[in-house]
């Protein structure tokens, strides 16, 4: 535990931290060491807008942000009292001016993230050395920024960040490489694929006669051919990835590119957990500052703080209050029972009411969700009609009559099938590569795969230049716009949209 | 810090893609009404970067609370209600402080600084708010400390209930935030605008007025700490009016000049002594003065009364259909040789740009 001395106000909160830590410990969580420095607000504005680390590579867009930061703090609209980084040793970050009740409340909820960070299964593959990685980066880019030129390096910068979003988060867990490398080794004989009928030896000649089989040898060998020469061999999500393989970059282009790509990475479990990783910490500050930390004095600055934190005004998704409120409810379910088939097939109300087995499992079964859930699974595992009515849930949609925002739908699966749409790939489209040699003419072409909502187009088009400013040559993008197939291409000089017609040449893939 | 680079870069950015929009805003009327006290909020293109996302149909989402069915998620707004109808236009609203856009302006058109003549005499009064006192209006009611304060007050008195833990604040209980006054010097400037509204001018005219006092007053505040507006409107008789009114008045009649020149003096004599103000007047009028003795008055009164005491006396004409817009050429002829004089013609939006080179281009 060190934070750093500069006062005797410090040296209080490293006693706190330190005790903070040990009821932490004994209540179950278990986190990397963790290091708070307190800090200004104009400091923890930088480091918000530098993502939660002390220093990134050059780009105006952690300006943009740290200035938005910086008046929403002037405003008074907004405050941040902590960042936490996923690292070990965990990093936090306090604010000065927090009191020291703030301060406590914060400990105990920077723990929580800790113990989320090192135990839940999606950050397992992230790296845990990224203070130093993020040090690395920004040295890297200096260099090429000293070598290449200021602009030339920024105007790539802007590019790849518009790219950002197109990785894969279930990448990580596959064996990517490997699996490159099987495909073409796996042997697949030819014959075992040339359809023989079952007969008996002396019937063979006329059942499979012998110039049909060699036919579709011949046809099989060729199909092979054309199917090895694809690219990708599989449509591709992570086009990060197929982009550093496959585009002609110079060596400090690709460099650039894999530090972004990393970085998105690094940053994808944060947002797949949003709401878990927010209520497991809203948990377990508001039972260590009730139960262990609070004093009598400190009770309304407390309450008043808590409260802010779980607010949830009307259309709006606090991950906070969802996210501790499930908690809550889980540990509730398991500890009475109320699971599994006997509770789910049982109609009576009152007898669901009173239900109780006493099992007395919900901490136990807390730990498990926190370690291997993500937003989506635990949406989808553990709302329960019971939750939404209890918490008056709604859908909520854009009434183009009255240009307002109107509630639309109380109904349980309506609203849990929005919720899940929201958090499946942080409601971003999924775009992928279908065909890096698009009609033999070296041409890139992207597709997105529907799920009921169209891209948008003005946004789509600016993003598709950018590809096509990596790629060099032609791009395109295959999307569902108006229930119609579109094609949207960039030469590099000029942007054009068409209907897909049967006269185009087909992509090596379809998603 | 070392975010200060970035974020320099950013302003940079920013400053860069209003220049480059400049004439486009200085010829729309679309910042104006826009402006805060201190900032500006301007929509600025290009900057955002773009990432595949979805379209509009992607309004929906889940929210908590009471209503039923239909009912609105914000019975008292306008409809922009949560969930991203903002506009995906690839438009970033950037805010930008009004000194800041002036600075753009001043980049753009070459302007200098303005040397303040004045003595820093004037001083103002600008609040703090840092104490707490039991009185106030509840605007500024300190929730937390009154709670506490209940709270304190109910136990000391018994009536706090831990079953029922209702606290009620009463009269006594109240906190409110309270401020000190700070005094504070600095050069101040007064700019007295004038304008003809005699049946000539019509609402065309006056949009091209309203826009060249825009920028006129952005420039000044950004060379002056405390700057004071004060209107004029004269047909034959001149009277002062406040900003709305100058905007929106329309009269018929004739137009006699010097009857603003006149206000304008007494205005000045009230209340900004010369020593202590930087002085501007601005006329605009179509120059269709009633007679040519008048227009010869007003270069008199101007010579003798005013210019000596004032920093800029700008000129302004704009096209109308029916004026001869003499005036302009009497003021060339009487008054050629006064440093301070300036005048400009602006027969569309398009000239502001000039109009107000012209104006400022003396660092005056």
């Amino acid at each position: 535990m060190i934070v750093h001395h500069r006062s005797s106000v410090q040296s209080e909160l490293s006693e706190y931290a330190r005790r903070i830590a040990e009821i932490a410990r004994n209540a179950g969580l278990d986190f990397f060491e963790t290091r708070f420095e307190v800090v200004d607000y104009d400091t923890m504005s930088q480091i918000a807008a530098y993502g939660g680390f002390p220093q990134r590579y050059p780009h105006w867009r952690f300006g943009m942000e740290y200035e938005k930061l910086r008046k929403q703090h002037v405003y008074g609209l907004g405050r941040i009292y902590e960042m936490v980084i996923n690292n070990d040793p965990c990093y936090a970050y306090l604010l000065t001016d927090n009191d020291i009740t703030d301060q406590k409340l914060v400990m105990a909820h920077v723990y929580a993230h800790c113990d989320f960070f090192k135990n839940n299964i999606w950050f397992s593959k992230t790296n845990r050395r990224m203070m130093d990685e993020m040090a690395n980066h920004a040295t890297r880019i200096r260099r090429h920024v000293d070598r290449e030129g200021f602009d030339v390096v920024e105007r790539f910068i802007d590019v790849c960040v518009s790219l950002e979003n197109l990785i894969d988060p279930h990448s990580p867990f596959m064996k990517r490489d490997a699996a490159d490398r099987a495909a073409p080794a796996a042997p697949r004989f030819v014959e075992s694929e040339v359809v023989r009928y079952q007969t008996k030896p002396y019937l063979d000649r006329w059942v499979n006669p012998p110039s049909r089989i060699q036919a579709e040898r011949e046809k099989i060998k060729e199909k092979r051919k054309t199917e090895q020469h694809r690219l990708p061999p599989q449509p591709v999500r992570d086009i990060l990835h197929f982009l550093l393989k496959q585009a002609p970059l110079e060596d400090w282009e690709a460099d650039i590119l894999s530090i972004i790509r990393e970085e998105a990475y690094y940053y994808a479990p944060q947002g797949q957990t949003k709401i878990m990783n927010e209520g497991w910490a809203t948990f377990w500050h508001s039972r260590l500052m009730t139960q262990h930390l609070l004093k009598d004095e400190e009770l309304i600055t407390y309450a008043d703080h808590h409260a802010g934190t779980v607010a949830m005004p009307p259309g709006h998704l606090n991950p906070y209050k969802i996210g501790v409120e499930l908690f809550r409810d889980i540990e509730d379910r398991w500890n009475k029972g109320r699971f599994g088939k006997e509770y789910d097939e049982c109609v009576s109300l009152e007898e669901r009411r009173r239900w109780d087995r006493k099992l007395m499992l919900g901490r136990e079964k807390v730990f498990e969700v926190r370690r291997v859930y993500n937003d989506v699974t635990f949406i989808d595992e553990f709302l329960t009609p019971e939750f939404v009515e209890r918490f008056k849930l709604f859908q909520y949609r854009f009434d183009p009559a009255t240009r307002r925002m109107v509630v639309v739908n109380r109904d349980f699966e309506k609203i849990k099938a929005q919720l899940l749409f929201m958090l499946t790939n942080h409601c971003q489209p999924y775009i992928f590569v279908v065909d890096g040699n698009y009609a033999n003419r070296g041409e890139l072409y992207l597709a997105h795969k529907h799920t009921g909502i169209d891209l948008d187009i003005r946004y789509a088009v600016e993003t598709l230049k950018n590809i096509q400013f990596i790629w060099r040559r032609p791009v395109h993008l295959q999307a569902q716009i108006n229930d119609e197939m579109v094609l949207f291409s960039f030469d590099g000089h000029q942007s054009q949209q068409q209907k897909i017609h049967g006269d185009l040449p087909k992509p090596a893939h379809q998603v | 810090m070392k975010i200060e680079k970035d974020h320099q870069r950013f302003r940079q950015i920013v400053r860069g893609k209003i220049r480059d929009d400049l004439r486009r805003f200085l010829t729309r009327g679309e910042l104006i009404g826009k402006e805060g006290k201190h900032l500006i909020s301007i929509p600025v293109r290009g900057i955002e970067l773009p990432h595949f996302r979805y379209g509009d149909n992607n309004d929906g989402g889940v929210g908590a609370g009471d209503g039923s069915v239909g009912d609105s998620l914000d019975p008292n707004g306008d409809g922009t209600g949560p969930g991203g109808t903002a506009p995906g236009a690839h438009i970033l609203e950037v805010e930008v402080s009004l000194d800041e856009l002036a600075d753009i302006l001043a980049e753009e058109l070459q302007l200098p600084r303005i040397q303040p003549k004045g003595m820093h005499q004037i001083t103002t009064r600008r609040d703090r708010y840092s104490g707490l006192r039991q009185s106030g209006p509840e605007s500024l009611r300190h929730f937390k400390r009154t709670f506490r304060q209940a709270l304190r007050r109910q136990l000391m008195t018994g009536s706090y209930d831990p079953a029922n833990p209702r606290i009620v604040p009463i009269r006594s209980d109240k906190r409110y935030r309270s401020w000190k006054t700070v005094l504070k010097p600095q050069s101040n400037a007064v700019i007295v605008y004038m304008m003809d509204v005699s049946g000539s001018m019509g609402d065309e005219q006056k949009e091209l007025v309203r826009l060249e006092a825009f920028w006129i007053d952005a420039w000044l505040r950004r060379n002056y700490e405390g700057i004071e507006n004060r209107y004029i409107v004269h047909d034959v008789r001149a009277q002062e009016v406040d900003r709305d009114t100058f905007y929106h008045l329309r009269e018929d009649g004739g137009t006699k000049i010097s009857s603003a020149f006149k206000l304008a003096k007494q205005i000045m004599d009230q209340h900004y002594r010369p020593e202590e103000w930087n002085i501007y007047l601005f006329h605009f009028s179509d120059g269709d003065n009633s007679s040519e003795t008048d227009s010869r008055e007003c270069c008199r009164i101007l010579r003798e009364q005013i210019l000596p005491h004032i920093n800029l006396f700008g000129y302004c004409q704009v096209a109308s259909a029916y004026g001869s817009g003499n005036f302009i050429n009497v003021v060339h002829e009487y008054l050629d040789d006064v440093d301070c004089v300036l005048t400009s013609k602006v027969n569309s939006k398009d000239d502001i740009y000039d109009s107000l080179k012209t104006f400022f281009a003396k660092g005056k």
